[in-house]
């Protein structure tokens, strides 16, 4: 059974000019152990997914489809049974969760605030688990005296991947963890995330715009654009030999070093990723895409099969299947 | 904007130069004795630039890459060192500083925040033009001379953009609007102050685009203050790389970047993410801040050529931990700054020009 | 996107109607009727009646003519008082925030001394050695008000002198008085509108205050001196309210309307407050 599994999601935002569609129709799955990623670039709705699926949106959202966590429908739920399962289910790690801490409490006490919440320990058994959390994370474990300003930005996200960790959750959602990180403390964080998820067989769904960050990572991808999945696939397949236009896009944005081909030959795409207000007719990504014909503004493309265990959103594709040997 | 080839002659040099922050002390601690922590951002770069060319300047942050870039745009103040700009020293006369300002421009990087947010497209790019008095230049009006700008910029046709506020337009279109204000005083120079990190993935390639070809079509010189080695791969002519606050390694892109002589590049190339596994990051812990640089070679307590021993089987151990040093021509044209570099080459011949 | 605003609106209309009552004073109500001898006044201390809305005060003039004559001398005293506060306050505030080193060191002392001047016994002080005036009561409430003008307008100039667009005009080369004319003074702008609307309120308030104790001219009438004269001829005890209300509710409303335009202009400019 999936750990997560995520049916024909659809959520739209409440404002003036009316009700705004920020995910059209998102359907993926994560098994125990995976570790599946999500790329994206700003407006194409992969944070509004993360929120939906432990229904952290604001009130006003209309939200459709399902979220089965572990079974259960989240997006169902009584707030009782979704207040349990916010933390011990999944978790999640934010975007900027430096600044997610509360700066005059310690951060022994912060990470065990999570364990006692949920009943899970009374205070003096959740400080052992404490240390023994900050133990997994690489930091030793009389730091659960300090406060968050006597830690460094790198320290401060590897709390943040203990506060996760600290009901011993089944998937952990990661958002952008490394991104207000430098290269160095970057790759701590994901050797630390890699290894962790080893060890505890976690599944992930990790969230970034960092597409080369990805690769390393996952196991399978799914590209977002336009609040829908344009390309999913096994992440080396997909990055090297994308099926769709936008894909190979984004991957030219994170050249390999050394190769001759991107030297003095910066490549990108015309015009802006679309803004959940303003999404282009049949196929979103037709006005920017170099490969586009006189179909693609009036169809909009379904995840064709294209490959191994891989589909993507383009009309291209049926077309190269056809003629493929 | 002369039609000069590149790499003729230096069109800045920057010698020896220190720029150091004080922090705060109170009043009652200054008088207890207590003294002012200081931040030594940059710690004696020497740089040279040449007409035409794209210099990286890469590193983490706290190694003083922004705070140069900073210096050299005059908005920091040096503690020591000199600046010259085609060869006449800055800081001697009004009238350079007020030409350097007008021929040395600067990309920040959120173009956002770069554009006062009251101000129309068209005012915010004039706005360079009527803070030097210039009405007519090349026979051409004020109005001309920024559409001109903005052409170049890739905003066509662009008088559409005259009367547009920055909120109404996209990233990659304010950062256009940036280069175009930089662009309409036809500089020698753009200082550009991580141009693309805020920018969406799939626009930044279209401004790099952009940038490179003012260099091609212009001869205007760049020099790239970035974290990103790979956008440095895509537009660089040569490499800087810093650390607290010095230059550790300097040479052609190609070279840096593939064949790296200094142990911290190397570290750094290591962790560039790409697809085949997890790269294992080298160095532990992170960078100590410009408060406290280390004796000796700044990056000895984090070298891996010391834990390695390589150092101390090449004999250099305690040169590294005790003697600081200058950036050594190892290759032609490619420098480091590092004993065991230094002391793998037969040869070793000591530059004093970068 | 200020209409829209409920609470803005009912305030911006409640003005507009004071200040009309303010200009039209001598249309609404006669002049004469402030006059202690004049011949259209009626018995002392008598309840409203058809002829006398608001009823008499103890000269038997109608508490409604001296209210809307009233009007003219609070809005006025309020009006000029926060003129000098906020002409003091954002003047020092600008060149605080923008010069910094030594002198915003001098101004912010400068400004903490002024702080911490208690209002009342500096216009005690003054009114007994300047006399009691017009002129003393706007000094008053102008010096103690600007202060915190000052504060609040240097720390927005802190923040925004930094705002890269500002560099980037440095880094053009341009001068001092172009970057605080052109970008500084326009960022700050809104925010100096802001406090100048809550500052009248405070200076109505605090002329009311002052006339009341006694401090202001005697020889003018405002809301603040007609409720000296109630509670001196002992209004309170006599149950003779007509002559207590009207005055102390036109103070209301107007501090109440000026601090709900000033609310909403907050809301305006500040998009963390505005509701989704």
């Amino acid at each position: 059974m999936s750990v997560l599994s995520v049916r024909d999601l659809q959520v739209s935002y409440k404002t003036q000019a009316g009700p705004i569609p920020a995910v059209r129709g998102v359907s993926l799955d994560i098994d125990p152990g995976e570790v599946l990623g999500l790329a994206g670039e700003s407006g194409c709705g992969k944070s509004t997914v993360v929120n939906a699926i432990l229904r952290l949106l604001p009130a006003g959202t209309t939200v459709s489809g399902e979220v089965l966590l572990n079974g259960e429908d989240v997006l169902s739920m009584k707030p009782g049974r979704l207040r349990a399962v916010r933390w011990t289910g999944a978790s999640v790690v934010f975007q900027g969760a430096m600044h997610a801490m509360n700066p005059v409490q310690r951060i022994g006490d912060q990470l065990a605030e999570a364990i006692v919440l949920h009943g899970q320990a009374g205070e003096k058994e959740a400080l052992v688990r404490v240390g023994n959390l900050l133990e997994q994370v690489g930091m030793p474990p009389r730091r659960l005296r300090d406060y968050p300003h006597e830690l460094s930005g790198g320290q401060k996200q590897r709390v943040m991947i203990a506060m996760a960790l600290a009901c011993s959750p089944s998937l952990v959602i990661a958002d952008e963890p490394t991104t207000a990180l430098d290269v160095m403390v970057q790759a701590q964080v994901l050797t630390l995330l890699n290894k962790l998820q080893r060890e505890l067989g976690l599944a992930m769904l990790f969230i970034t715009h960092d597409l080369s960050v990805l690769v390393e990572v996952c196991d399978r991808l799914a590209i977002m654009y336009a609040g829908r999945i344009v390309e999913e696939g096994p992440s080396t397949p997909v990055f090297e030999t994308p099926a769709h236009p936008y894909t190979e896009a984004l991957a030219a944005a994170f050249p390999a070093i050394g190769d001759q081909r991107f030297r003095r030959a910066p490549s990108g795409l015309g015009g802006d990723p679309p803004q959940p207000e303003s999404v282009p007719e049949g196929c979103s990504f037709h006005p920017r895409c170099p490969l586009a014909f006189d179909e693609c503004p009036t169809i909009v493309p379904e995840l064709y099969e294209a490959g191994e265990a891989r589909r993507a959103a383009c009309l291209l594709v049926p077309k190269r299947e056809a003629v493929a040997p | 904007m002369t039609e000069t080839a590149p790499g003729d002659a230096p069109v800045l040099e920057v010698r020896g130069l220190h720029v150091s922050f004080e922090g705060r002390v109170g009043l009652g601690a200054g008088m207890a004795g207590k003294k002012a922590t200081r931040s030594r951002a940059v710690d004696g770069v020497d740089l040279t630039l040449l007409r035409g060319e794209v210099l990286a300047l890469a590193g983490e942050s706290g190694c003083g890459k922004t705070t140069l870039a900073r210096t050299i745009m005059g908005l920091e103040r040096p503690k020591q060192g000199e600046i010259r700009f085609e060869g006449e020293k800055l800081g001697t006369s009004a009238k350079i500083l007020r030409e350097y300002r007008r021929r040395v421009q600067i990309v920040f990087q959120d173009p956002t925040a770069a554009l006062n947010p009251r101000q129309t497209i068209y005012e915010s790019v004039a706005e360079g033009l009527r803070i030097h008095g210039i009405t007519n230049q090349d026979g051409l009006t004020e109005e001309k001379l920024v559409a001109r700008a903005l052409a170049r910029s890739g905003l066509r046709p662009p008088e559409r953009f005259f009367l547009v506020y920055p909120h109404e337009l996209s990233g990659g279109q304010r950062q256009r609007v940036v280069i175009a204000g930089a662009l309409v005083l036809e500089p020698e120079i753009i200082v550009a102050d991580e141009p693309v990190s805020s920018l969406d993935a799939s626009v930044r390639g279209e401004i790099l685009k952009l940038l490179l070809g003012l260099r091609d079509d212009f001869g205007i010189a760049m020099l790239v203050v970035t974290h990103d080695l790979g956008l440095a791969w895509t537009i660089a002519d040569r490499v800087a790389v810093m650390y607290l606050g010095r230059i550790v390694e300097i040479g052609p892109a190609e070279d840096v970047l593939t064949k790296p002589l200094h142990p911290y590049t190397k570290a750094l190339l290591e962790v560039v993410p790409e697809a085949g596994g997890l790269s294992r990051p080298i160095l532990s812990g992170e960078a100590p801040d410009p408060t406290h640089i280390p004796e000796g070679c700044r990056f000895h307590p984090r070298c891996p050529e010391i834990v390695s021993s390589a150092a101390a089987n090449a004999g250099v151990e305690a040169r590294c931990r005790g003697e600081d040093l200058a950036l050594i021509e190892l290759r032609p044209g490619h420098f480091a700054a590092c004993h065991l570099a230094a002391a793998r080459r037969d040869d070793v011949v000591p530059s004093t020009s970068t | 996107m200020y209409r829209k605003n409920t609470m803005g609106m009912i305030g911006l209309i409640t003005l507009i109607l004071f200040v009309a009552v303010a200009v039209f004073a001598p249309l609404i109500a006669p002049r004469e009727g402030l006059e202690a001898t004049c011949p259209c006044n009626g018995t002392p201390f008598s309840p409203p009646s058809w002829g006398f809305p608001f009823g008499t005060d103890n000269f038997g003039r109608s508490v409604f003519t001296l209210t809307v004559w009233g009007t003219r001398i609070s809005l006025l005293v309020g009006l000029l008082a926060t003129a000098i506060s906020m002409l003091i306050g954002s003047v020092i505030g600008i060149v605080a925030g923008y010069y910094g080193r030594w002198p915003e060191s001098v101004l912010m002392r400068l400004t903490d001394w002024f702080l911490v001047i208690p209002f009342l016994p500096l216009a005690i002080v003054l009114a007994s050695v300047l006399g009691r005036s017009l002129t003393v009561i706007i000094f008053v409430i102008g010096v103690t008000t600007w202060p915190s003008t000052a504060r609040i307008i240097r720390a927005q100039v802190l923040s925004v002198k930094t705002r890269p667009y500002v560099e980037r005009s440095r880094a053009l080369g341009s001068s001092s008085w172009h970057l605080t004319t052109r970008h500084i003074l326009p960022n700050v702008a809104p925010l100096i509108f802001a406090n100048t609307i809550l500052t009248v309120a405070i200076a109505i308030l605090s002329e009311a205050t002052l006339a009341f104790l006694g401090l202001g001219d005697p020889l003018s009438i405002s809301w603040g001196t007609i409720l000296q004269f109630a509670f001196g001829a002992g209004a309170a005890g006599a149950g003779q309210w007509w002559w207590l209300i009207p005055p102390g509710l036109a103070i209301v409303m107007v501090v109440l309307a000026f601090t709900l335009c000033g609310f909403a202009l907050d809301e305006i400019l500040n998009p963390k407050l505005r509701e989704r």
